[in-house]
Parts: C-alpha cells; sequence; structure tokens
C-alpha cells in the first residue's frame, strides 16, 4: 500500500508535481497515466525517496521508504533500465543490489533465469540491447520478493514479444496479491494491463478511478442501433431525453441510455432492432479528452499561428 | 534471446527478515561494486607499475650517479628518492579511482539503483568511503613497500641505501677538495657521517602510503561534491599539481608562509629519513601529516552532507 499525500515537487521555479494525493491498493495493476512530462516519474522518485517532496508526504505501508528496514523486500522499482554501471556484468550488478539487502546469493541466479539472462549473466551490462537491460532492471526488482512492484514506462523500447512478456509478468504479480504500479504515456498499453488508473497532467491528479470508470465517465461512451424504423426510434428517443444522432451508413449513435434501456423502449415500442452495442470509447479517446488542457509540450502546426516552434516530444 | 515464459521458473522463498539492512550488507555490496568494473583493475595496476617502475629506474639511475660521483653520496635520501613516484604520480592515479568510485556511479546513472536499494544514504556513503579506503591503504602500502625494496635493490652495489631492518650509515658532508681531470669528476672527500635509522625507514614507506590514500580519500570526497569524473579530476589535480606549482611563483616569505597548508607539502616531508633533509619552512612530519588529513576529512564531510541532501 503505497500513499501519497499532498505531493509538492519542484525544480526551480517549474512545480513538477503539484499537490498530489493518492493511494495505490494491492492486488491490482494500477496505472499511473499522463503526457509526457506531466510528472509521473518525478512522483516516483519522490516516492523511492531519491528526490525530495518539497511539500507532503509518502509512505509505502505506512512508512517512509528510506525508513523500511528491507526495502528490497517491501519495493522493487524499476525507474530507469540504463541506470546500471555497463562495465559491471549482470551477475555482479544483481549480487551488489541483493548485499544491500543481505539477500542470498542464490537468489541472483534465480532471478537471471527467470528473465531469461542466464546465458548472458557473466557479460557487462554495457552491451546490452534495451530489452535485455530491461529484464536486467526486472531481474533486480524481483530480488527481494517485494509486496510492491513500481515500473516506469516499463515496455518503451520493447519489441511486442518483450511488451507481452512484461504485461504477463504484472498481471501474474498482482494476481499473487502484489501492488503493481506502472506508469505509461501509452494509453493503449494501459487498456491491456490496468485495473485502476491514476491520471496526472501537469503535476496534478485529473483522475483516480477503475478503468471502467474511467472509459465509461467519458462523454464518448454511446451506443449504437441499426433498425429498419430509424426515424420513429429517433423519435422515441428523444422523447426519452437522450441524444440520437443518425450516421452516414443508417446506423443511430445514442448518447444518455443504456442497452438495456434501448432493448425495452424498443420492445415497448414495437421496433425490430438489427442491432443494439455499447460503443466503448477507446482508453486513448478518453484520455485525450481529459487531458486535452494539460499536456505541456503542444506540437504547433507548422505555418498557423506560430510557425517553427514544433516540438518533437521526448520519450 | 529465446522465447521466455516465467513459469519455468520458480523462485525459491526467501529466509525470514531480521533485523534491518544496514552497514554490514552495504560493506559487501559496495566491494562487489569495487571488484566487478575493469576501471579498479587498471587504476590499481597502474598505481603499482608507475610507481614501482619509475621508482626502480630513478633509483637505477641514481645508482650510475652514486658511484660515478661520489659526491651525491653526501646525504642521499635512498628512501625518499625511491618514493617519488609513488607519492608523486601514484596518488594521482589513485586519486582517479577515488573519484570514478563516487562518480561513475552519477555518470552511469547507477546512483539511482543504489539508492533505490538501499535508500539511507548515509550508509551507502560510509560503507563506500570505507572499502575504498580499505582496499586504497593495502594497495599503498604494498606499492610503498615494494618501491622502496626494489628501490634499495638497484642501489645496492654502492652500499648507500637504507634498511628496514638496521640502521645504515652514510657519509653527511661532500667537501670539493680539487677539480678534477678532463671527463672525470672533482675530487671529493666525503666527511660526517648521517645515520639512517630502521624507525625513520619505516615510518617514511608507511607514512608515504598514508598520504597518498588521504589524497585518494580528497578525491572521493571531491568526487562527491562535484560528481562528475572529469571535473573531480580536475579539481584533484588543481589542488595536488597546480596549486604548488603557483605557490612557487610567489615571492619567497609569503610561500614560506603559506605552503605548510597545502595537502600536497606532506608527501615531500614524511618520505624524508636523512636528518635535516626536509624543508625547513615546512612542519615535521606528522604535523604536515594532519594538515593532509584535515583536507580529507573535511571534503568527505562535505561530500556526505551533499550525498545525503542533494536529489539523486
Amino acid at each position: 500500500m503505497i500513499e501519497v499525500r499532498g505531493l509538492t515537487k519542484r525544480y526551480g521555479a517549474k512545480t513538477a508535481v503539484d499537490s498530489l494525493t493518492f493511494g495505490i491498493e494491492p492486488g491490482k495493476v494500477t496505472g499511473f497515466l499522463g503526457p509526457n512530462g506531466a510528472g509521473k516519474t518525478t512522483t516516483m522518485r519522490c516516492i523511492l525517496g531519491l528526490d525530495y517532496a518539497d511539500e507532503g508526504t509518502v509512505t509505502v505501508d505506512g512508512k517512509s521508504y528510506p525508513g523500511l528496514a528491507y526495502p528490497m523486500r517491501e519495493v522493487g522499482a524499476l525507474i530507469d533500465a540504463k541506470a546500471v554501471h555497463g562495465g559491471r556484468s549482470a551477475r555482479n550488478h544483481l549480487l551488489c543490489l541483493a548485499q544491500t539487502n543481505s539477500l542470498p546469493k542464490r537468489r541472483v541466479g534465480e532471478v537471471l533465469e527467470l528473465v531469461g539472462l542466464t546465458e548472458v549473466a557473466g557479460k557487462r551490462s554495457k552491451g546490452f540491447s534495451l530489452g535485455m537491460s530491461q529484464r536486467l532492471g526486472i531481474a533486480a526488482t524481483l530480488l527481494g520478493d517485494p509486496k510492491v512492484l513500481m515500473f516506469d514506462e516499463p515496455v518503451n523500447g520493447l519489441d511486442p514479444e518483450g511488451i507481452l512478456w512484461i504485461r504477463n509478468l504484472m498481471r501474474a504479480m498482482a494476481a499473487e496479491g502484489r501492488t503493481v504500479f506502472v506508469s505509461s504515456h501509452l494509453m493503449s498499453e494501459m487498456e491491456h494491463t490496468a485495473d485502476h488508473l491514476i491520471v496526472i497532467g501537469r503535476g496534478k491528479l485529473i483522475a483516480d478511478c477503475t478503468m471502467r470508470e474511467f472509459i465509461a465517465g467519458s462523454s464518448g461512451a454511446s451506443v449504437r442501433v441499426r433498425t429498419p424504423s430509424a426515424e420513429e426510434f429517433v423519435r422515441a428517443i428523444t422523447a426519452k431525453g437522450a441524444t440520437a444522432a443518425t450516421d452516414e451508413d443508417g446506423s443511430i449513435e445514442v448518447r444518455g441510455m443504456t442497452t438495456e434501456q434501448l432493448g425495452d423502449l424498443a420492445f415497448s415500442e414495437g421496433i425490430r432492432l438489427h442491432e443494439l452495442t455499447t460503443v466503448r470509447a477507446s482508453l486513448e479517446e478518453a484520455f485525450m479528452e481529459l487531458t486535452a488542457s494539460s499536456v505541456e509540450y503542444r506540437a504547433d502546426v507548422p505555418g498557423a499561428q506560430q510557425p517553427s516552434t514544433t516540438i518533437g516530444s521526448g520519450v | 534471446m529465446a522465447t521466455i515464459t516465467t513459469s519455468d521458473v520458480r523462485l525459491h522463498t526467501l529466509p525470514p527478515a531480521i533485523g534491518r539492512a544496514g552497514l554490514r550488507g552495504a560493506l559487501a555490496s559496495e566491494f562487489t561494486k569495487l571488484r566487478s568494473v575493469r576501471s579498479t583493475y587498471w587504476a590499481l595496476g597502474a598505481l603499482l607499475i608507475v610507481s614501482i617502475g619509475v621508482g626502480a629506474l630513478v633509483m637505477g639511475g641514481e645508482s650510475g650517479s652514486l658511484t660515478h660521483n661520489i659526491a651525491n653520496r653526501a646525504g642521499f635520501d635512498g628512501t625518499q628518492v625511491s618514493l617519488i613516484p609513488f607519492f608523486e604520480i601514484g596518488q594521482l592515479i589513485i586519486g582517479v579511482l577515488g573519484a570514478l568510485t563516487i562518480t561513475s556511479e552519477y555518470s552511469t546513472g547507477m546512483i539511482r539503483t543504489s539508492l533505490t536499494a538501499m535508500p539511507r544514504r548515509g550508509v551507502v556513503y560510509a560503507a563506500k568511503a570505507i572499502v575504498f579506503t580499505g582496499v586504497t591503504l593495502v594497495f599503498a602500502l604494498i606499492t610503498s613497500f615494494v618501491a622502496f625494496l626494489v628501490g634499495q635493490a638497484m642501489v645496492a652495489s654502492t652500499r648507500e641505501g637504507a634498511s628496514l631492518f638496521g640502521n645504515v650509515k652514510i657519509p653527511a658532508n661532500a667537501i670539493f677538495s680539487g677539480p678534477g681531470g678532463p671527463g672525470s669528476p672533482p675530487k671529493v672527500t666525503l666527511q660526517g657521517i648521517d645515520v639512517i635509522s630502521a624507525s625513520t625507514v619505516l615510518r617514511a614507506v608507511v607514512g608515504t602510503a598514508l598520504f597518498v590514500t588521504l589524497v585518494a580519500l580528497i578525491a572521493f570526497g571531491l568526487g562527491a561534491i562535484i560528481r562528475h569524473t572529469a571535473g573531480a579530476i580536475a579539481t584533484v589535480i588543481g589542488l595536488m599539481f597546480i596549486i604548488p606549482v603557483i605557490i612557487q611563483t610567489l615571492p619567497q616569505n609569503w610561500r614560506q608562509d603559506i605552503m605548510r597548508f597545502f595537502p600536497d607539502a606532506a608527501g615531500r616531508v614524511i618520505s624524508v629519513t636523512v636528518p635535516g633533509g626536509g624543508d625547513p619552512h615546512l612542519w615535521s612530519s606528522w604535523p604536515q601529516m594532519i594538515v593532509t588529513a584535515c583536507y580529507a576529512v573535511g571534503l568527505l564531510a562535505i561530500g556526505a552532507y551533499m550525498f545525503r541532501k542533494r536529489d539523486a
């Protein structure tokens, strides 16, 4: 259980995280979403005590992170897969981490095997691909068999196989009752992994809800209806106070009524239906809608008001 | 890489945790870090080879000049000469390792992983300093003794050496008693006797190793303060080599007043074994060593404060 209360972190004049409050529940995958520069990494660094918060508190199981008896047994965190000394072998890298928390040496071999790096355990990590580095970083998080796992953008730069592997790993860890806290700026990624979402933009909390609520809560949720008596049904729907729009292909898009209500309505009006489908707004759409005003670096269209100010979003 | 499925591997359950992570684990970890990167071996290898090798070359040259011109025998400090490459060049090599020990954590980003594993920063810093000091002290002592012994072997034929096991007598003064002929040195009479005691030699050999270790700690502290390898090494060079040169350009009375307050002076004093061989404007061995130690302790303390205070 991680609790963040009123967390504020400034770098000079810039406020990276602005009085952020949320909790992370065990046994779930909690997605931490936000555009680039929203403050996700800063929040995670503050949780781990790498950066000092200007205001607010962060606790892991009621204690500050540096106060944990054996931090690696409580939290396994991967902020940056490349944050290793490239001249050190994978095995020695893990060994020096395990030793800090008095973890048995055999654990190193076990986690190396788990992530599939046994064959390159003696090689210097300098030569590792990003995928291999990610695996090494994940191996390190598993050393202490922690209750909480924290990953910052774990699928960045990974191939589809690696993405699937991490996704399955996170699900498996949550299924074992662990807390999984994973950040991403890719909504599509969260759609497949997260149960719960914490969305931030410009350092502020935008949403803290379940995945289902997040999608349902967006204005994009609608029901598609196809019927031979479209005009008649639209009239009935609008009479009920919902909105209905007829699409080019003749189907009706209804907002403000559920499929159940629409089915009952059709039955009572004696209207035949050919299709009745909930159109879930994709997470991507819901996210874009929510964070539209909080994107830090906006790429202007060249030739518009401000030419030549296109800013590439760094990953 | 082959396809990986997590279900293939079973992790053993960990033994129950007792107490809390502390200095013991941190020490083991820091020792693993130090022994598992090549730069450690390069630096320690270079320390040994340069200090001992150049020391041997210098002493080989001295052997010739002692034989060729007996005037050079008067007051010849074989111990100090054999150790000069160690405390002049070797200090810089070990200083590079001292800086790297801490700056490489920042340059590679490893510091974030290290402090995530062990967030009690004071413990991490102390463990790093203790392990580095221990390894450096061992290698400095080995280097110092070997450089001394090899140096003595180079001048053995002249019987103008020093010994760790007994007192050695050398001529104190050389009196010129007439010009030499073409191609031969002037006529010289050696007068008086200087006694180089074994205990003085031991103090010089051990003390020089301590001096080099202190310089290494100065570099370590600067590494923690500056956090950039190149910046830290440049500052060490500035402190140990450039400032002494600048001091040499100052008016003599200023120079004589201030040079004892700089950390490089101790090396030139602690290595002296011949009576009256040191610079009269410097303090004696141990007070001068305390000056260097103050720099080391001060910089280590500032480094510790910044290591804990700043965002990693």
